[in-house]
């Protein structure tokens, strides 16, 4: 193996999704010379991104040509710190991706803001319930951050995003058509809200009926041609279908391929590098100062790249586990709860009501690009959850998302699997069927955690991370009550017969869930419980920031990328305005 | 269309491995009022072909051992890859076979292999190598891909899965206005393999052109 070391960069950025990519752009924009890493290979959507073929759902959904190969690197798992963790030998759960681009390349582009409630979570059920409320267990803290210190974050990304929506709270005031629970917004957003479907218009009387208030869901596929804040133009969504695990032909879902990179290929401070696989993070020999980090790249050969600042942004568990390879922060101890990298995992808690009829025809494949209809009344804090004894919610909607044909066949409860029957029900159901979905909250546990797995290594023979996680009785009381308020709507389209997914006694690893696993290298006010500060910046190591969904103290429900995008932003920002003047010290 | 006895040419399965997948295909999907099964869509054709591509030995799976079985959420843990689970799953289940009913799987009565593909899927039958339903659900799996999957994969012949559903494959330009609509929209699908085969005329944006089905009284 050849050895080199490259001459300095101001930054190294570690990943080139969501969060990598706008890091990269905000910095390079300010003038430092910023190189991105990311171990997947180069694309050329112009070239590589072309109908007809695209639209294969083998090839993406089923084989997962896009998304992360795991003959070269995989986490290994367990439900309980008592059992041997097994590799994830096949991709089912979750699909981090791997490529320039990252998973968010390959997401629905669903772009939904978090609630203020979320960001004080901790403080607000203490001071409303008492701290004997709390789950057994549950490790949920704040997250350092206000809402005003964030919203205008989120605006920047959703402009960079160009999400579609109608907004709900504009700077106190409730506005009709949106939700009138989200938290005040400075102003609208960029671009109009999808136009509603003939599911979206049954589940939005059927829901106002119930005393929901709907509203068009946050879309980042175009709602119209839109040039953002980078000056790219991303083109209106055809609704083709074939979003969420595969790539647009049209560039109509904004990404970091479609809505960031072509800005930052332009700038000359900025060098992407794909295939490099960053294997460790380099400290000084006082072990409070990076100076660069190390990769393999495409031939196979260890590169050392010196740098002033290293920004790791990669998916959740690389973010925890380069962490926990690179000796930066106490790992934690689930036996003494002490220590910090790898605590507070968690993940999404969703479910699905299918509401089959026999006198319509919903048109399933026409969709796509987040055209949901949605309700917030079971977040955050809405309802009183006193009298529930739980805490966390679910966004409830009617989704859209294109039904592929391998995949998206639900058949009534009682259907068997195959055979005869079968066939019947599927010819009976696919057209006919809208589907309620349930995307809940997922609080953070002491027994759930990430580490190093002790057995298993990657091609390079590193450790492979460990995740040790189940859910908890919480979480199964969540997810029964929003099941089953959402058979109620169910009940009231008057249907001929609903099926709703079990609640799940254990997490397995095997069936598509999301791809939203968050925490590990958690955010917060108090180093014994975070990784990193507010401005997610590390405790231990200060020219070391880690952004990214490892960032979340406990997942409150929204799909995360927005929230992702939302932190980039608010990190780039503050090495903008203050890292800089004083680089190498705690903000 | 392909050129008839194309579907027939095999690249990883053995003559007789190909008859008991086409006798076992057409009972996880029959042939029946609706239309054809999954033996007239040719997903033994798709098997095959699987069983040849990067997916036939896992090529994307983590490989490494050690290997222990583990509990069903931590998914899956066999040591064999799809080439081996089928090849040593059908010697062993025709084995069973001539055990107890004196012939291998594909000379049974359809009854008796729907008995057999049961006890299959519910475990019931101690296979020597593998687990039972392993090798069940590999079968089923990749039988309803080649049902449903893009026909130049090799199953799912004259698109007989899509017209099923009433899927029509390949998004139309038109779909941007139909978004709202509640008017049902049918059309004859496309597949990429049409595509491919110069079978399909392109818009000005690159989408294909459907040909849109009236149904009567609409």
């Amino acid at each position: 193996m050849v050895r080199t070391k490259l001459n300095p960069v101001d930054v190294v950025v570690i990943g080139s999704g969501v969060a990598g990519s706008i890091m990269s752009m905000e910095l390079a924009n300010a003038g430092l010379q910023v190189v991105c890493l990311e171990r997947g290979r180069m694309v050329d959507p112009n070239v590589e991104f072309v109908k007809p073929f695209v639209h294969d759902e083998l090839k993406y959904d089923r084989h997962n040509d896009f998304f992360q190969n795991l003959s070269r690197e995989t986490i290994t798992f367990r439900n309980h710190s008592g059992q041997t963790a097994l590799p994830m030998r096949e991709l089912g759960s979750f699909k981090p991706g791997e490529m320039v681009g990252g998973s968010s390349a390959l997401w629905g582009a669903q772009a939904k803001r978090q609630m203020p409630f979320d960001f004080e979570m901790r403080s607000a059920l203490t001071a409303r319930y008492g701290e004997a409320f709390l789950p057994r267990d549950s490790t949920i803290q704040d997250w350092g951050l206000t809402w005003d210190e964030v919203e205008p974050y989120y605006d920047q990304f959703e402009h960079i995003f160009g999400v579609g929506g109608k907004a709900g709270n504009l700077n106190g005031e409730i506005q009709p058509g949106g939700s009138p629970h989200e938290g005040p917004r400075s102003r609208e957003f960029p671009n109009p809200p999808t136009r509603r479907t003939p599911q979206g218009a049954l589940f939005a009387d059927a829901a106002g009926e119930l005393g929901f208030v709907p509203y068009q869901f946050p879309s980042a596929a175009m709602t119209q041609d839109y040039r953002n804040l980078y000056k790219v133009m991303l083109p209106r969504c055809r609704h083709g279908g074939f979003c969420t695990s595969h790539v647009c032909a049209e560039g109509a879902k904004a990404t970091p391929l479609t809505a960031v990179l072509p800005a930052l290929y332009r700038q000359k401070t900025f060098q992407m590098r794909p295939l490099c696989n960053v294997t460790r993070i380099n400290l000084d020999s006082t072990g409070k100062l990076a100076t660069g980090v190390t990769y393999i790249d495409a031939r196979g050969d260890e590169v050392e790249q010196p740098a002033g600042l290293v920004v790791l942004a990669a998916y959740c568990f690389n973010n925890t586990r380069l962490l926990l390879l690179s000796g930066i922060g106490t790992p934690y101890d689930p036996h003494t709860g002490r220590g910090v990298v790898g605590r507070n995992y968690s993940f999404q808690t969703c479910g699905t009501v299918s509401v089959f009829f026999d006198d319509k025809d919903f048109n399933p494949f026409i969709g796509g690009g987040s055209v949901h209809t949605a309700a917030d009344e079971l977040l955050g804090d809405v309802l009183d959850r006193g009298p529930l004894e739980f805490v966390g919610g679910a966004v409830i909607e009617s989704s859209n998302q294109g039904a592929l044909p391998i995949k998206s066949k639900p058949v009534p409860a009682g259907t068997p699997r195959w055979g005869s029957e079968w066939k019947k029900a599927v010819a009976q159901y696919y057209r006919r069927t809208m589907n309620i979905n349930l995307i809940g909250s997922c609080m953070s546990y002491r027994q759930n955690y990430l580490d190093l797995d002790p057995t298993y290594k990657d091609a390079n023979g590193l450790p492979l991370l460990r995740m040790t996680f189940d859910w908890q009785e919480n979480e199964r009381k969540m997810l029964t009550y929003a099941y089953e308020r959402a058979r109620e709507i169910a009940r009231a389209l008057k249907a001929s017969s609903h099926s709703a997914g079990a609640v799940p006694k254990n997490y397995s690893i095997v069936p598509y869930q999301c791809t939203h696993n968050v925490g590990g290298a958690v955010m917060g006010a108090d180093p014994s419980t975070s990784v990193v500060n507010k401005y997610l910046q590390s405790w231990d190591v200060p020219n070391v920031f880690v952004v990214g969904g490892s960032a979340f103290p406990q997942n409150s429900s929204p799909s995360p990328t927005a929230t992702i995008g939302m932190l980039a932003c608010w990190a780039a920002d503050a090495i903008k305005e203050t890292y800089v003047r004083r680089p190498g010290q705690l903000m | 269309m392909e050129a008839e006895g194309q579907s027939k040419v095999l690249l990883y399965l053995l003559p007789h491995e190909a008859n008991f997948l086409d006798a076992a295909v057409e009972r996880l999907i029959p042939a029946d009022e609706l239309g054809p099964g999954a033996r007239e869509a040719g997903a033994t054709c798709y098997i095959d072909r699987q069983l040849s591509s990067t997916w036939g030995t896992h090529g994307r799976n983590y490989r490494a051992g050690p290997w222990r079985e583990g509990a069903p959420e931590q998914g899956f843990q066999s040591r064999l890859t799809p080439q081996e689970i089928y090849r040593v799953g059908i010697r062993e289940v025709d084995k069973h076979c001539r055990t107890t009913h004196g012939s291998p799987f594909d000379q049974l009565a359809p009854r008796t292999r729907d008995e057999i593909l049961r006890a299959l899927e519910r475990n019931e039958i101690q296979l020597p190598s593998l687990s039972s339903k392993l090798f069940f659900d590999i079968l089923w799996r990749n039988t309803e891909e080649g049902f449903f999957a893009d026909p130049m994969y090799g199953g799912n012949k004259d698109k007989v899965g899509w017209k099923l559903l009433g899927f029509p494959g390949m998004p139309s330009g038109a779909y941007v206005n139909r978004i709202g609509e509640a008017q049902a929209y049918r059309a004859e699908p496309v597949s990429i393999l049409d595509y491919q085969r110069g079978k399909v005329r392109l818009d000005a944006e690159g989408f294909v052109r459907h040909i849109v089905i009236e149904k009567e009284g609409e």
